[in-house]
């Protein structure tokens, strides 16, 4: 019987990116796994949380908490929503209660790469994308979730994808959530540094782990009329199998 | 530019000081493009010293577990600490906060018949305004480092904790030094060193008192310490008749034999150095067990707020700072915005979190707001001074405390509230769409859209796709 995943679809991903959660129920599923979704989900609460209201956070979080239900793992393409849901929620003032159902899930939540990566045990990825791409390390995968070799680790092994490291790929890229509209110009500015380290490769795409960092660069991109193009690093993945015509077929070693 | 009003506390600036200031350091490229510059040098030597040693990791927990002993229990630490001072001669004085000290100061400047003062770099001096204390009461201060010497003459502010005038390039320091000291221009850094040692060397010589910080307080033998790579601190320590010391009241650490790991820990994240070229440990006045050192010697003990940080179980945390910048260099505001842009004494990610409390002002409000929580700072800090999770703490405590800005407040209820209810929430989504589909042009979208496309809603959302996919639910 195969193991059942709950697909936590960040609220701005499932409006703006929906792609990439499609791109996540057909990888998990091409992997062997069960893919479930609560239409009832919003948002984790991380807005509120990282702006210091944590009442409506702790509303929010209860919220989520109860849509998991049973599943074998939650798992979200963001490392920024994963570390909310696995480490932040801890923080929050929660009943007894809510934190016994909390403490149910913590240890099912996982970023997706470390996911493909850690428990379905796919390090070696089967495709083809014939492009060059940078990779650009959001922050909360990297020190909250401690991602950093997994992305570079799939991408690489896929045939004809050329990767180019950017000069300092683990520097933030100034979005920070409310920190981008309260101080827009200061958010702008560090981001101009990221958009030059990303330029300075050649790269045809810039690949991340969360596509709020995505939607921060590649907002700047189109503005200023580049023609690098953001790209999720399911979205990657996904495409790298169609475009050897059809998901590999597992031999089962990787498969639960 | 003009030094930055704000930065000292005591003098007025506006309520929206800060978001003005990030304004204009943002258009001044000279000054982004110098801090930029040795931001990297300092990260780069950094980088070099910490891989030179293998369990880097293992000593910043044991950096962090020996400063957590002290802080936890820092009154009985302070009072052994003191005890110990007293008994090798040293007067020492406790200052609740900044007037009691300057006052305190300049209270053994005129019993001591001193007028001249030098003075090597400190930041509690800065924090407290001592300098403008003792010359608006006719003292004459010489600041003997050559950043703060700079600084100084420039009539500025420091920019950074370890260097005070980074953000002046070489050719600024020559044009300043032409101006002020009357000399040829030269921007040769070891011309202008030499140009400034002269004048400093006379300073030396005739000073009466000699004022240092102390980057430690060694609690079992009521000595101190304190690193510099000019020896104008040992100068200071040594010539004057009068040594004062300020510390804060922080600065302990347990015993001389954790001073390797101390040094190792200040000396590589700051400047990446294995050692900096003086390290000085000085105890009492001449006569006591040494019959060397200056006739009398005083340490004021400075409070000004750190009480406020050690009463929180939280804040309490970034009183195990050892003042080395690493978190300055590595912060992507600093490197943007640099020192000056955040008005007060303490920048950095440190800065934004202890200045609230330090300076009790609700001018420091936006401080914990101006960060991306990117963490690189919790991940730098020798240590482990988990600064990001302090800024996110500190946020929670402002807006618990203030009225906030009331559109805010009344956003993020709002935003509860649609949350609550996937019909509610799918609707508002529905409604962007629409809107956006409907405005000629880009909806615009405030804070962010003058230099970034907002994403359009897509159709369907990935909630419509699997709905009619008609994909299980849990």
């Amino acid at each position: 019987m195969a193991q059942t995943v709950h697909l936590f679809i960040p609220c701005f991903v499932n409006a703006f990116f929906p792609t990439v959660g499609i791109a996540c129920v057909e990888i998990l599923e091409n992997l062997g796994y069960r893919v479930v979704y609560s239409t009832d989900q919003t948002c984790c609460g991380q807005p509120a949380y990282n702006s210091g209201y944590v009442k409506e956070a702790r509303s929010l979080a209860t919220r989520a908490i109860q849509l998991f239900g049973v599943a074998d793992y939650i798992v979200a393409p963001s490392g920024s929503c994963t570390a909310m849901l696995k480490h932040y929620y801890g923080t929050l003032p929660l009943t007894r209660k809510e934190r016994q159902d909390w403490d149910l899930c913590r240890n099912r939540f996982y970023e997706i790469t470390q996911f493909i990566t850690r428990v379905a045990g796919v390090n070696h990825w089967k495709g083809t994308f014939p492009h060059s791409v940078t990779f650009h390390d959001a922050c909360h995968a990297l020190r909250e979730l401690g991602i950093r070799d997994e992305p570079r680790q799939l991408l690489t092994r896929i045939q004809r994808l050329k990767l180019i490291e950017m000069p300092h790929a683990d520097r933030c890229c100034g979005f920070g959530g409310t920190f981008s509209v309260k101080f827009p110009e200061l958010s702008t500015a560090i981001l101009e540094a990221k958009i030059a380290s990303l330029k300075q490769t050649g790269a045809e795409f810039v690949v991340s782990t969360d596509s709020s960092c995505l939607m921060h660069i590649a907002g700047y991109l189109k503005k200023h009329g580049e023609s690098i193009t953001a790209l999720h690093l399911v979205e990657v993945l996904w495409q790298a199998w169609k475009n050897d015509g059809s998901p590999p077929i597992l031999n089962g070693t990787h498969a639960p | 530019m003009d030094h930055n009003p704000l930065t000292n506390p005591t003098r007025n600036a506006p309520a929206s000081g800060f978001k003005q200031w990030v304004r204009l350091y943002l258009q001044n490229s000279r000054y982004r493009e110098n801090i930029r510059r040795a931001t990297e040098h300092a990260l780069e030597q950094r980088r070099l010293a910490v891989d030179e040693i293998p369990d880097w990791e293992r000593l910043r927990q044991e950096g962090h577990r020996r400063k957590q002993q002290i802080i936890d229990h820092l009154p009985e630490h302070l009072n052994q600490f003191i005890e110990n001072a007293r008994a090798r001669g040293i007067v020492v004085y406790q200052a609740p906060d900044a007037r009691t000290a300057n006052q305190f100061v300049e209270q053994i400047a005129r019993q001591h018949g001193v007028r001249r003062i030098v003075k090597s770099k400190s930041m509690v001096t800065e924090e407290i305004g001592l300098n403008a204390h003792l010359q608006q009461n006719g003292l004459e201060v010489v600041e003997t480092d050559l950043g703060e010497y700079i600084v100084q003459l420039a009539g500025e502010t420091p920019v950074h904790l370890v260097g005070p005038a980074l953000h002046k390039s070489r050719q600024e320091i020559g044009q300043l030094f032409a101006e002020k000291l009357g000399v040829t221009y030269t921007e040769d850094p070891s011309e202008l060193t030499r140009l400034a040692r002269n004048i400093l060397r006379e300073k030396f010589l005739t000073a009466d008192m000699g004022i240092t910080g102390a980057n430690f307080g060694i609690v079992d033998s009521g000595r101190v310490v304190v690193v510099e790579n000019e020896g104008n601190a040992r100068l200071c320590m040594t010539l004057p008749r009068i040594r004062v010391v300020i510390m804060g009241m922080e600065r302990l650490i347990p015993s001389e034999a954790d001073l390797p790991l101390f040094l190792t820990l200040l000396c590589r994240s700051a400047t990446g150095q294995r050692l900096t070229s003086y390290v000085s440990i000085t105890g009492g006045p001449a006569s006591s067990p040494s019959p060397e050192g200056p006739e009398k010697v005083y340490y004021v003990v400075v409070d000004n707020g750190r009480s406020r940080l050690l009463q929180d179980p939280h804040l309490k945390k970034a009183l195990y700072c050892i003042r080395c910048a690493a978190c300055y260099n590595i912060c992507p505001i600093y490197q943007t915005i640099g020192g000056h842009a955040y008005g007060w004494v303490y920048q950095g990610p440190i800065g934004a979190v202890i200045t609230p409390e330090l300076s009790g002002d609700q001018r420091a409000d936006d401080l914990p707001f101006a960060s991306t929580l990117c963490g690189a700072c919790s991940d730098i800090c020798p240590v482990k001074i988990p600064l990001h999770h302090l800024l996110l703490y500190q946020r929670q405590r402002i807006v618990q405390r203030t009225s906030g800005p009331h559109s805010e407040k009344l956003g993020f209820a709002l935003f509860e509230k649609l949350a609550r209810h996937s019909m509610l929430w799918n609707r508002m989504i529905r409604l962007l769409g629409k809107v956006q589909r409907v405005f000629p042009g880009e909806l615009p979208v405030p804070g962010w859209t003058h230099s970034r496309i907002f994403p359009r809603v897509e159709w369907p959302t990935f909630t419509q796709w699997w709905q009619k996919h008609k994909r299980k639910t849990p």
